[in-house]
């Protein structure tokens, strides 16, 4: 509760009274913490000049008029601050009612991704995302059709934050109101690339890796648009390679094409999806290696898929000091022995 | 008390004689000290922006009061009337960090702070009419 404002007069009078008797750092230490307790009451700096006044009238009755007067004066210099002073809180408010509107709107975006992974017997699959702010502009997608194929959908918006956020809703939107039939991952770029580039303002860029894994026969089909590499774990040779699909960033140009890859998926293999905050991710030495990324990938490796990730993105926090400064995405989908 | 008082702004000493006006008037009422400088604080930001903008207008200083139940409440009310300009966005200017100053508080958010009571209304082309009262607690 805030005291009244006569009751801070009367303290001040008390305290100040005491100094001056006193002239000690005990004094003055109240005194500091009398400022403390003045901002918690929200008083301005033109009353505390008034505060001393009124005080120091009390003390010194014959106080000389010049130096009265001199207070007049002050008054007059602390208005501004004054202002300031207001300015401040009702900014301070301002940013109160934004941070409560951006959690409401984070808690909304929260409810696009997808509330389950689609399970099929022989996938383990394991997904984090984690925005940088509150507000993410890194999307994913599952979906699974009659035939059990699984498709899969990453996406970075380029920016973040609200914008970036905002974007990706229409992403989102886009992917939902795609033809019910399964599309190949090529064709299903296409579509969203013309959707992209007709609804989505110019500067913002949509980056996408596609992929559907069959599996009756352990394919995996994909379609890249200007998307972060992934990987390949070969459970045989123990080794990684660079997923990689050519393709131009979506919303660039209306007929643009997406070449479509695939990898025959055999038992202890994995896929690995990524945005492009894990990769930038930032230490103080510079940016982390992709080398170093799957060198962490592969010590995990014996953990089921959504371990593996839990953990990556632990190591990757912590060598960057638990800030995170670009949205963070990893999915890995691997096919279990 | 006097009812009222008109003072032309034209150049600086208009504003300091709207200035002097409002603190007169503030002291009759028996407004403390620092709500006179809270007065004239808002008189001058209201005064400058004719003077600056509008080249020439008036400051008008009057006493009211409120009856209620528990007593009479006497206020300043101060009118600032012009003929320039007018304001083109005047949501934009009513927001803080607007002021071309990049004044810290000051300008017309600042004005509306310091009193209990804002009014402003303006037509380009027109001019400008902007009401504010503080209330003697
Ligand atoms: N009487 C007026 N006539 C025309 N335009 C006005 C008038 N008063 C204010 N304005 C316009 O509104 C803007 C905002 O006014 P305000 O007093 O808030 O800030 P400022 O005068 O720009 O800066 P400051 O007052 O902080 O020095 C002014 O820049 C001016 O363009
Ligand atoms: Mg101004």
């Amino acid at each position: 509760m805030a005291d009244s404002f006569s009751l801070m007069q009367e303290q001040y009078a008390k305290i100040l009274q005491t100094y001056l008797q006193e002239k000690n750092e005990i004094g003055l230490y109240h005194a500091q913490q009398f400022s403390k307790k003045v901002l918690e009451n929200q008083i301005s700096p033109e009353e505390v000049v008034s505060l001393h006044l009124d005080a120091i009238e009390k003390f010194f009755p014959d106080l000389p008029q010049g130096a009265r007067d001199s207070f007049e004066f002050l008054l007059e210099v602390m208005m501004g601050y004054g202002m300031a002073y207001r300015e401040h809180q009702s900014l301070r408010d301002k940013q109160k009612e934004l941070e409560t509107e951006i959690n409401v709107a984070a808690n909304m975006q929260q409810t696009f991704l997808p509330k389950e992974i689609p399970s099929v017997d022989s996938l383990d699959v394991g997904v984090i995302s984690v925005p940088a702010s509150k507000m993410s502009g890194d999307y994913y997608h599952f979906v699974k059709d009659e035939n059990n194929c699984i498709g899969v959908a990453i996406a970075d918006i380029i920016g973040k934050g609200v914008p970036a956020a905002l974007c990706m809703s229409m992403i989102k939107y886009a992917m939902d109101s795609l033809p019910e039939q399964r599309l190949q991952p090529g064709a299903l770029l296409e579509n969203l690339n013309r959707v992209v580039e007709q609804n989505v303002a110019s500067n913002m860029f949509i980056t996408m890796m596609y992929g559907s894994y069959d599996p009756r026969v352990h394919h995996f089909y994909y379609s890249g648009a200007g998307h972060e590499p992934g990987f390949y774990y070969n459970y045989k040779t123990d080794s990684f390679e660079e997923l990689y699909a050519k393709g131009l960033v979506l919303g660039i140009t209306r007929d643009t094409t997406f070449r479509e890859y695939h990898k025959k998926v055999e038992p202890g293999d994995f896929i690995v999806l990524l945005s492009d905050g894990v990769t930038e991710c930032r230490t103080d030495e510079g940016f982390i290696e992709r080398e170093e990324l799957t060198r962490f990938i592969h010590q995990y490796k014996h953990l089921p898929a959504q371990e593996i990730v839990n953990n990556v993105f632990y190591q990757l926090e912590k060598l960057q000091g638990f800030q995170l400064r670009d949205d963070f995405s990893l999915i890995i989908l691997r096919r279990k022995v | 008390m006097s009812v009222q008082s008109n003072v032309e702004v034209r150049t600086e000493w208009g504003i300091v004689s709207a200035r002097q006006a409002g603190r007169n008037l503030a002291k009759e009422i028996g407004f403390s000290s620092v709500d006179q400088a809270r007065i004239t604080t808002a008189i001058s930001e209201l005064a400058r922006n004719i003077y600056l903008y509008a080249e020439k207008g008036e400051i008008i200083i009057e006493a009211v009061e409120e009856i209620h139940s528990t007593g009479v409440k006497h206020g300043i009310k101060i009118t600032a009337k012009d003929k320039g300009p007018g304001i083109k966005n005047i949501r934009q200017v009513m927001e803080d960090g607007f002021t071309t100053s990049g004044g810290l508080g000051a300008g017309l958010p600042g004005v509306k702070r310091l009193m209990d009571e804002f009014d402003i209304d303006s037509v380009a082309g027109e001019g400008t009419e902007i009401t504010t009262i503080k209330w003697n607690s």
